[in-house]
């Protein structure tokens, strides 16, 4: 096969996450593309999660499978949630100490069911914990792969634990690896992969390792789902690069904090999800108005208010779009896949240095929480652009004791000194001001600040604003964020159907690609916008900045749960 | 060397005549040329409302930021730059009303600036309407019958909440004032000087001869322990709060030095930065 699907289900704290580290490291190390998602079910009493990995040997992917090719149950929920999803020749191996054999399901036809000794045959091994590991066995004999790869991995899992236990959890895979064998059932072997060495990680370890290789050396944050773990990972990693992160009291705080620490000189970045962005507002406006730089990372869930904390949203473009009292300059960026995520936070801090205002990172749930395979970071890729800055010679030869932080230029952008700097002092105030940043309320400064600081954005650009794929004469898929992975394989799957399909995703959402977009319309004979809220907010924002817009259906999806490929097909079949 | 004429601006602020805020103004700056700092590497950043503007009026750089949020933008400035001296000012409604969680939470988090409260126990941009040091009683324009609400005691809100360094000034008297900014700008750690700043125009109760009378200084009582932090807590009970001096001292590690090793350190401002192959390494070593 050249790809699958595995699914291991348990109570949380049975080693599910062992399991899976352990596979996607050897799986990474060999090539193969992965997407993972960690599910936590609200439905199921008792704490059931599971984790659902696709392996692909060639094609990038950036959605889970619809279809489940080997599921391990180490509870009985994980049957019950997935039997329905079990694709024709498949397997699933349940526990025969934890899942009662009476009164399962009958399995589909072609699906094979199993009792297996995961826990019985941890415990011969001394400790039934180790249950995890003999799956682990069980799995890679499914697939074929050679024992001798995992070992190492195993044991450097382990090692912290200590050598007898490390290699008491080798030999625990050794079981589930014989059982398998030995049974001499099927197996499901995976085409080798194509690709070399790459990284898995999350989305929100992805903006993480972006900002730092960006020179970010300065964070606040207010724990709140599920950007807190772009905030633990920045504690961790942060003093290794001289920088400092700090968990602040509220997220009135923690964005007030980037500001001063941007105001000083540092690339200072905050990161949130709807409640903190809805906290952060006012300062936003400040950004804007005293023109400094401010990266933000908004993971959207679920809304309004506490909403869906730990469910899949994408509601809060408006709130970037349009958020704050009064106008301000801001800039918005998607992005779709982790790789992407990693660059957007270079170009992120680069645009807000160069642009002088806040730039938000338009996250969802499922692009922080997700976990995709990822070229290995390039620093040839990792531009550092710190805007307009004065040097110190400057200042010196200009000799003024006020500097014109806020010089009307010809591009609207004022060149910036930063505190320590001689004769670069000034004064930034949210008051309406003049060059130097001191209050005025004449009505002709008034209006060339506004135009100065509203017009200077007009340039920004990505370089590829809108992610085009496929012809899309007969179809165009719009959307923006984690959704491009759904809206692919249905676009894929519409082409092998000789429809021409084409997806456009949006990746700069302010200041609006409207021109590139609106020829991409012209040319389609139906357009579905796609996207996870109740109103359709990106479909709004296409209709503002597109005259004719009589073409533009919406699917909107708001129950909490991500677009599968087959939700874009079914409501597009019955169109075309 | 700076002089006086380096801090000053030729901009008329935009208090009443005998507002209190005139004397933190020249204090500010007085302290700044008295310690030897270039104004270069001086930050005021304050809050809004009368006092807020007061970060317009001094030449160093300066940030007139959000009611009740320029202490947290204040500890991001030097967080990033431990170099700088970084001054935070406001008014009694900024940090003890809607800014009060700051407050608290900058006292108890360290970080080495100076938060300088210029208190006149009323909203005075507003016009008149009571602030959370209203005396209870107190009539103002949002109290017409009298401040039906008990005042917050900032003194010891400040006691509570761990700061490190806590004073009270009297506007009248700029001497004082002085040395106290002085002493804590020099102090290592969080410091908070309440200044009685009285408002002419909108209290007509605590004013300037009010102060002058009912004040004690503290600087001159005998057997005073400013160390001594249930001493402090008994004399703001014992004196009603009316009293001048350094009310509490007593170093500890500020933010900076307790924070993992090798955060804050000069890789912080570096303005270019390669992103190396023993950088990258760090990075991704967790991911592959």
């Amino acid at each position: 096969m050249e790809e699958l699907t595995i699914v291991i289900g348990g109570e949380q704290g049975e080693g599910i996450e062992s399991v899976g580290e352990i596979l996607t490291k050897v799986l990474s190390q060999m090539g193969f593309s992965l997407y993972g998602f960690r599910n936590f079910s609200s439905r199921i009493k008792g704490g059931h999660s599971d984790f659902n990995l696709r392996i692909s040997s060639g094609k990038e992917i950036y959605v889970n499978a619809e279809k489940v090719n080997i599921l391990v149950a180490f509870d009985r929920a994980s049957i019950d949630l997935y039997i329905n999803q079990m694709d024709k020749n498949s397997i699933i191996l349940y526990d025969s100490k934890s899942v009662k054999s009476d009164n399962l399901p009958i399995a589909p036809k072609g699906v094979i069911m199993i009792e297996a000794p995961f826990q019985e045959l941890a415990s011969e091994l001394g400790s039934p914990i180790m249950k995890n590991m003999v799956a682990l066995g069980m799995i890679c004999a499914l697939n074929n792969h050679s024992a001798s790869s995992f070992h190492k991995v195993i044991q450097e899992q382990f090692l912290k634990k200590g050598m007898k236990i490390s290699q008491l959890n080798v030999e625990a895979f050794e079981k589930g690896y014989a059982f398998i064998k030995e049974k001499n059932l099927f197996s499901i072997p995976l085409v080798p992969a194509i690709n070399s060495n790459k990284m898995f990680l999350s989305g929100n370890e992805a903006m993480v390792i972006g900002a730092l290789a960006s020179g970010c050396r300065f964070m606040a944050g207010y724990p709140i789902t599920p950007a807190s773990e772009i905030l633990e990972n920045m504690i961790n990693m942060m003093p290794e690069f001289g920088g400092v992160v700090v968990q602040a009291e509220d997220e009135l705080s923690s964005v007030a904090m980037s500001i001063g620490a941007s105001f000083a000189g540092t690339r200072s970045m905050t990161a949130t999800s709807g409640p903190g962005i809805s906290l952060m507002q006012e300062a936003i406006g400040l950004s804007g108005a005293i023109e400094i730089p401010l990266v933000i990372i908004d993971t959207q869930r679920g809304g309004p208010s506490s909403g869906l904390a730990t469910k899949m949203e994408q509601s809060d473009l408006t709130a970037m779009l349009g958020g704050t009292h009064g106008e301000i300059p801001r800039i918005i960026i998607s992005p779709s896949t982790v790789q992407e995520a990693i660059y957007d936070m270079n170009t992120a801090f680069n645009l807000a240095e160069k642009y002088q205002c806040p730039v938000f990172i338009a996250a969802d749930l499922v692009l922080s929480t997700s976990k995709q395979s990822a070229e290995i970071l390039d620093p040839l890729r990792i531009e550092m652009e710190r805007g307009k800055r004065v040097s110190d010679e400057e200042l010196a030869e200009q000799g003024k004791a006020l500097y014109d932080r806020f010089a009307f230029t010809d591009d609207h952008i004022s060149p910036r000194t930063i505190p320590g700097q001689k004769f670069g002092t000034h004064h930034a105030t949210g008051i309406e001001h003049g060059q130097t940043g001191h209050p005025t309320e004449d009505y002709e400064n008034r209006k060339k600040m506004m135009i100065k600081r509203m017009k200077k954005i007009e340039t920004v650009t990505l370089g590829e604003d809108i992610k085009a794929e496929g012809e899309g004469e007969d179809l165009l898929l719009i959307g923006f964020g984690s959704t491009y992975g759904a809206i692919r394989e249905a676009c894929e799957a519409f082409n092998k159907d000789g429809i021409k399909a084409g997806l456009a995703h949006i990746r700069l959402l302010h200041p609006f690609p409207a021109d590139q977009l609106e020829g991409m319309i012209n040319k389609a004979r139906q357009v579905i916008v796609i996207e996870n809220n109740y109103t359709g907010q990106l479909a709004d924002v296409i209709k503002q900045h597109i005259p004719d817009h009589s073409k533009i259906q919406k699917l909107s999806k708001f129950d909490g749960r991500p677009f599968a490929p087959s939700d874009i097909r079914k409501f597009c079949k019955e169109l075309v | 060397m700076s002089t006086l004429k380096d801090y000053r601006m030729d901009i008329k602020p935009n208090w009443c005549p005998g507002c209190g805020d005139f004397s933190v103004l020249a204090a500010i700056q007085k302290s700044a040329v008295n310690l030897n700092i270039e104004p270069e590497d001086m930050a005021l950043i304050s809050g809004i409302g009368c006092s807020g503007r007061i970060s317009g009026y001094v030449n160093v750089y300066s940030m007139h930021t959000m009611h009740g949020r320029a202490l947290a933008v204040a500890q991001g400035v030097k967080l990033a730059n431990p170099d700088l001296h970084v001054i935070c000012a406001g008014g009694d409604g900024d940090g003890f009303g809607i800014g009060l969680n700051h407050f608290a939470h900058a006292g108890r988090r360290n970080v080495d600036i100076t938060y300088i409260v210029m208190d006149n126990q009323i909203y005075g941009l507003t016009k008149g309407q009571m602030s959370p040091t209203s005396p209870q009683g107190m009539e103002t324009k949002s109290s017409p019958g009298g401040n039906p609400e008990q005042p917050i005691n900032p003194l010891q809100m400040a006691l509570a909440s761990g700061s490190s360094f806590i004073a009270q000034a009297f506007s009248g008297d700029l001497k004082q004032l002085v040395s106290l900014i002085e002493q804590g700008m020099k102090h290592k750690g969080f410091s908070f000087i309440n200044v009685f700043s009285p408002c002419v125009t909108f209290n007509k109760i605590l004013t300037y001869e009010f102060f002058k009378k009912n004040l004690v200084n503290l600087d001159e009582r005998e057997g005073y322990e400013p160390s001594n932090r249930g001493m402090a807590f008994n004399i703001v009970e014992e004196t009603s709060s009316m009293f001048t001096g350094v009310l509490y001292k007593n170093e500890r590690k500020t933010l900076t030095e307790s924070q993992p090793k090798g955060s804050g350190t000069d890789m912080l401002r570096q303005g270019q930065f390669e992103l190396n192959e023993n950088m990258k390494d760090k990075l991704i070593s967790r991911f592959i």
